[in-house]
């Protein structure tokens, strides 16, 4: 019950802000209101038992991708433009609720409930910290992700030295 | 209906299609990246419901795995995209993305 009163606080927020972010004119506001979409979407990871998924949240894109953003928004903002439509305007609405009807269609008429058990995944009782769980599905013998882990630290190493090499002043 | 797994697939749905319906439709380069960041975001939420619903009374922790690894490719193209728009930023004094075109047939 309190995660269902939790969902109908932090959903409507979360859609109000990520609505702001595409229709307001001024791109640092727009910033500001992802920030607070990011901090709802960190709730709803709690409601879903993802406390570990939360502060990554929180720590990763609350605070590192909007500083960033805004960071960008700082050095390159032109007052006057705003934020202005492009001229899909209208084709791109209608692509959206296309999508949007397509996947709601899907979702209300599959039955979710066949899925009775997965022997292939790291599963764990409700409502019990989540960290020590997570450490075993990423890096288990057999059913973990050890190759994936170490790729991704090859990748965050590559987008460091290409951001780093792009932004340099050649001069 | 039942509260479960469809309410948190449609939130997820509704994120998603503000996001795509941004990233189509604006003209500042930085706000469609932000709008990127909304649909991956989408993402993650159904997958995170998934990892706790698909199963009755069990959590799946693959789905957060794949959560964790979504965040740090998001990670990673939030930092290029953003170096390449200020660098786009250098040579033109704009990210209006109808003006970089000069890839255009």
């Amino acid at each position: 019950m309190a995660v269902e009163i939790a969902f109908w606080i932090l959903a409507p927020i979360m859609v109000g802000a990520a609505l702001a972010v595409v229709l307001l004119r001024d791109i640092f506001r727009a910033a500001l209101l992802l920030i607070l979409c990011f901090f709802t979407v960190a709730g709803i990871y709690i409601t879903l038992n993802a406390d570990f998924l939360a502060a990554v949240q929180v720590l990763i894109y609350a605070g590192a991708i909007g500083i960033l953003l805004i960071f960008a928004i700082m050095l390159t903002r032109n007052l006057k433009e705003g934020n202005p439509f492009n001229r899909l305007k209208l084709p791109a609405l209608i692509v959206a609720l296309l999508v949007f009807a397509t996947v709601v269609g899907v979702v209300v008429s599959t039955n979710w409930a066949t899925v009775t058990g997965v022997s292939q995944a790291v599963e764990m009782p409700v409502d019990q910290p989540t960290t020590g769980y997570i450490a075993t599905a990423l890096f288990d013998q057999s059913k973990g992700f050890v190759l994936p882990f170490e790729i991704a630290s090859v990748l965050l190493l590559a987008a460091l030295i290409g951001a780093i090499v792009l932004v340099k002043d050649r001069s | 209906m039942h509260f479960g797994l469809e309410h948190y697939l449609i939130l997820s749905a509704v994120m998603f299609c503000i996001g795509l319906y941004g990233a189509l439709a604006k003209r500042n380069a930085v706000v469609i990246l932000m709008c990127i960041e909304i649909m991956l975001n989408a993402v993650n939420i159904a997958l995170v419901a998934f990892s706790r619903y698909l199963v009755p009374n069990a959590v799946l922790l693959t789905g957060q795995v794949f959560a964790i690894f979504i965040i740090t490719v998001a990670a990673a193209e939030a930092a290029v995209g953003l170096a390449i728009i200020i660098a786009i930023y250098r040579s033109r004094q704009s990210v209006d993305v109808e003006q970089a075109d000069s890839m255009k047939g």
